[in-house]
């Protein structure tokens, strides 16, 4: 299953590499063995080795886009064990004190006992503040590395076949993160963090009809109430997090059993995983992503300042700051509130119908992780496509979801720039209402904008792939013939580079793959209600496709050298399968003997 | 299209796209910007100093809020009652008189164009006109005898909604916003609170009495002096969104700088 390219100081350890070690099958007890006692003790009674060896002979390719789910589950640990810290002191109950503690602003103010533990962490816990600002910089970080990850699979396609219900579990665990963090910044009670728990309370109650009893069931009465802050807590604390390391050793065990996924290049086929396995290199660069991780984060709570909760005061009802914001991650929902018009609220029935914090909110929220989750299932069903795939796409090379991931992007980006209006408005002197009127625009032109220059884009990349994997690439050298003509000669690719360049298909639409309408013998061929939809949903996915290079056109390109013989056996052709014997052309064995002559431009 | 296919390589053709990106994004800032009529201002009283201040006003103010301070509709409203305060809040801050129409006057302490004797004779005369509330009594600017902890939950009540609890400012309608207490003079606070000028509410005595002010003043001063700076940069105290902004941007490229270094490192 595992294959290596012999790179760097691979050969000094060719021997760890071998199919089948024999010292697995030498009396591990006998004195001659090589293994720590331990080891021989724990196999002997767990039957160690084998798992050892599974684990141990797991081999990962190296990319750095690949450590990007590796700074979210860093995080992830960063803030399980500085939380843990702070659970020692921090009092998760909204019993009334007299703050009496060493912040001298605050002395003597009347707040809840989660307020004052907080500023006792944060002020006369030794190495508190650290840890406390560690946490909440971890857990933005976690999220950051989350929507990184999930970008880096989005758009390189990995979330297909066989790795869907990993992706519907990362989208899962994302909402989570999403949930968990709420739950942890509501918990200090300070002015800000009551503020978003109040909002928290008027998205439930514009739940149509059961939207009261929903807000008294949760607050166990009348906001605030005396409840919500040690309910939070048991969800920040215990079970939001049982939950998310769960399903995130899930989504590791699924990435195990599916193997790793990984970019085109030499040598790399939908067969195999080329990369190190996990001992002693890809356990030394993981193990030394997470000091690296650790020691940002820890660079940054020690240097900037994360919710002082001591600016806030403590939470009262009557009172609010100017600036209140939610973390990063909820602002798309904060946004869609600033930017729905009011009119969306009406009486009816002798009822109050909040649709402008009902579609912000309770739509908005869940919709979008839906989506979100749902996606690989659409793709599949639009594209028709049922094989796996282990090889990633480049992001160019699947012109159209690219740009679907870019234009929903920008509309998330417009919601959540939404809810940070008040200050862009006073950072750049613009006008709060004009920005709002910008955003409503935004919402809807941007994404089509952003679609269509995203796939012109990725049309333009590939061509110029393209274009390089005919000609070369430009060296600025002129030359001028004997005759007097002149041109710039191209320096060929050579083969390991030019494989990255021609290795992914061109799909063909469905409505052309399915023979005609009514076969020879005039019967119809049976169609679906949907199947219409779905062949117009195909080729709008397929349109306007570069296919790749197939090693007849380059071989024209290279014998006849003559560019009008080039147009001609380059120019795309849409709905024609042309790389699908590209693992047995010249193209598989970037080793082995030359097939292509250079090119020849005089 | 092929006009412009063809030219497309010129060396003119990076002129052309710089100039077009300046003029739309200029255009864009220029269309974007608030243009609303001008706001508010104010006036106070006291003696024969009056004289003087009628000489400056006729000179600097009249204009606009009419020769006897009657106000001139939109252009400049009516200065009888404002009251000495009100006058050496917007003259002493560079707020008044108004170098262009704008949203509102916008604080400009370097560009203050009387001397203090001529502030207080435009604010004697200005009083005289018809009487207001005074400029605050040395004691209650005192702000070391303030009680920080009653100011600040004062502040919260009143005052942070707009202003935001680190008094750093916040946004408000059509391009107004309620400036940073941020550097601002202890008596200029004061002077806003009794007077509330432009957007602001007015806050008498009655709401907040001139102790309250001071324990106000006392705990914007205790922020000032760096009171809430603890645990490293504030990034300018605007909440959330500053933490955002950090993450996304020194935070996400140093460990995406250092997930590169580590993925082109050679085993």
């Amino acid at each position: 299953m595992t294959t290596h390219v012999p790179q760097g100081a691979d050969h000094l350890r060719s021997d760890d590499t071998g199919p089948e070690r024999p010292v697995s099958q030498t009396d591990q007890s006998s004195p001659d063995a090589k293994f720590p006692g331990a080891l021989v003790w724990a196999d002997e009674r767990v039957g160690a080795a084998k798992g050892l060896r599974f684990a141990l002979k797991k081999v990962f390719p190296d990319h750095w886009s690949f450590l990007l789910g590796e700074i979210a589950m860093y995080s992830m640990i960063i803030a399980l064990i500085t939380g843990t810290f702070l659970t020692l002191w921090f009092v998760p109950s909204m019993g009334h004190v007299t703050y009496d503690g060493a912040y001298v602003p605050l002395k003597g103010v009347g707040m809840s006992e989660a307020y004052a533990s907080t500023l006792d962490i944060s002020f006369e816990v030794k190495g508190g503040l650290l840890i406390r600002q560690l946490h909440h910089w971890s857990a933005l970080f976690f999220i950051v590395g989350i929507a990184l990850h999930a970008a880096r699979v989005f758009f390189t396609g990995a979330f297909r076949k066989p790795r869907e219900i990993n992706w519907v579990i990362g989208v899962v665990l994302s909402l989570l993160a999403a949930i968990e963090g709420f739950a942890g910044y509501s918990l200090p009670d300070d002015l800000l963090s009551g503020t978003g728990i109040r909002a928290m309370n008027g998205f439930m109650m514009s739940a149509p009809v059961i939207g009261t009893w929903m807000t008294f069931f949760v607050f166990g009465g009348e906001f605030p109430g005396e409840s919500i802050i040690p309910r939070l807590y048991i969800a920040h604390v215990l079970l939001l997090p049982a939950i998310i390391v769960g399903l995130f050793v899930l989504h590791l065990a699924l990435v195990v059993i599916h193997k790793h996924t990984q970019y085109p290049g030499p040598g790399r086929t939908n067969d195999n995983v080329v990369g190190f396995p996990i001992m002693p290199v890809y356990a030394a660069k993981a193990g030394g992503f997470f000091f690296v991780v650790f020691g940002i984060t820890a660079l940054v709570s020690a240097l900037v300042q994360i919710n002082g909760v001591w600016v806030y005061g403590p939470y009262d009802p009557t009172q609010v700051t100017a600036g209140s914001q939610p973390d990063f991650y909820m602002w798309f929902s904060d946004g869609a509130l600033r930017l729905l018009p009011g009119w969306l609220e009406f009486t009816l029935f002798d009822t109050v119908w909040s649709f402008n914090i009902f579609l912000g909110s309770l739509v908005l929220l869940p919709l979008v992780w839906m989506v979100l989750g749902a996606y690989p299932f659409i793709e599949a069903w639009i594209t028709g496509d049922k094989r796996e795939h282990h090889i990633l796409q480049r992001p160019r090379n699947a012109p159209t979801r690219t740009a679907i991931g870019l234009a929903a992007i920008s509309m998330y980006l417009v919601l959540a720039l939404a809810c940070v209006n008040d200050i862009l408005a006073i950072k750049l002197g613009l006008s709060i209402n004009d920005l709002t009127i910008l955003f409503r625009t935004l919402f809807f032109v941007l994404p089509v904008l952003v679609f269509f220059m995203a796939k012109r884009v990725c049309l333009s990349l590939q061509r110029h792939d393209r274009e390089r994997v005919l000609h070369g690439n430009e060296t600025g050298r002129i030359v001028r013939t004997p005759e007097g003509r002149f041109f710039e000669s191209h320096e060929p690719l050579d083969e390991y580079e030019r494989w990255a360049l021609v290795d992914y298909e061109t799909p063909t639409p469905t409505g052309l793959t399915q023979g005609p309408e009514v076969d020879r013998r005039g019967v119809a061929r049976r169609r679906s209600p949907l199947s219409g939809l779905r062949d117009r949903l195909s080729s709008f996915f397929y349109t306007d496709t570069v296919s790749a290079v197939t090693p007849a056109e380059l071989a024209a390109a290279h014998h006849h050298g003559e560019h009008d013989a080039l147009e001609e056996a380059s120019s795309p052709q849409l709905g024609v399968p042309v790389n699908d014997s590209i693992g047995d052309d010249d193209f598989s064995d970037p080793h082995g003997s030359a097939v292509h002559a250079p090119p020849r431009h005089h | 299209m092929s006009f412009l296919a063809a030219r497309r390589r010129s060396p003119l053709a990076l002129l052309v796209l710089i100039l077009l990106g300046l003029a739309f994004t200029g255009t864009a800032y220029a269309a974007l910007q608030p243009t609303a009529s001008p706001g508010t201002s104010s006036a106070s009283a006291s003696a024969d100093e009056i004289a003087e201040g009628r000489e400056l006003f006729l000179g600097n103010c009249a204009t606009c809020h009419g020769a006897n301070g009657e106000g001139n509709g939109n252009d400049g409203p009516s200065l009888h009652g404002v009251g000495a305060a009100s006058v050496d809040f917007q003259v002493a801050t560079g707020r008044m008189p108004l170098p262009a129409p704008g949203v509102q006057a916008e604080r400009n302490i370097s560009q203050v164009k009387f001397s203090e004797e001529q502030i207080e004779a435009l604010a004697a005369y200005v009083d005289s006109l018809a009487p207001g509330p005074d400029v605050p009594e040395e004691q209650w600017l005192d702000y070391a005898e303030g009680d920080v902890d009653n100011g600040g939950a004062v502040y919260r009540t009143n005052c942070a909604m707009c202003h935001n609890s680190s008094g750093t400012g916040g946004a408000l309608t059509r391009g107004k916003y309620a400036p940073t207490l941020m550097g601002v003079d202890e008596q200029h606070i004061y002077e806003a609170m009794l007077t509330g000028p432009q957007s602001m509410p007015v806050f008498n005595d009655q709401n907040i009495t001139p102790e309250e002010k001071r324990d106000v003043i006392a705990f914007l001063k205790s922020i000032e002096e760096g009171g809430n700076d603890h645990g490293g940069h504030t990034l300018g105290s605007f909440g959330p969104a500053g933490d955002a902004l950090f993450a996304w941007t020194l935070g996400v490229l140093a460990f995406i700088a250092a997930a590169v270094w580590l993925g082109r490192k050679a085993a």
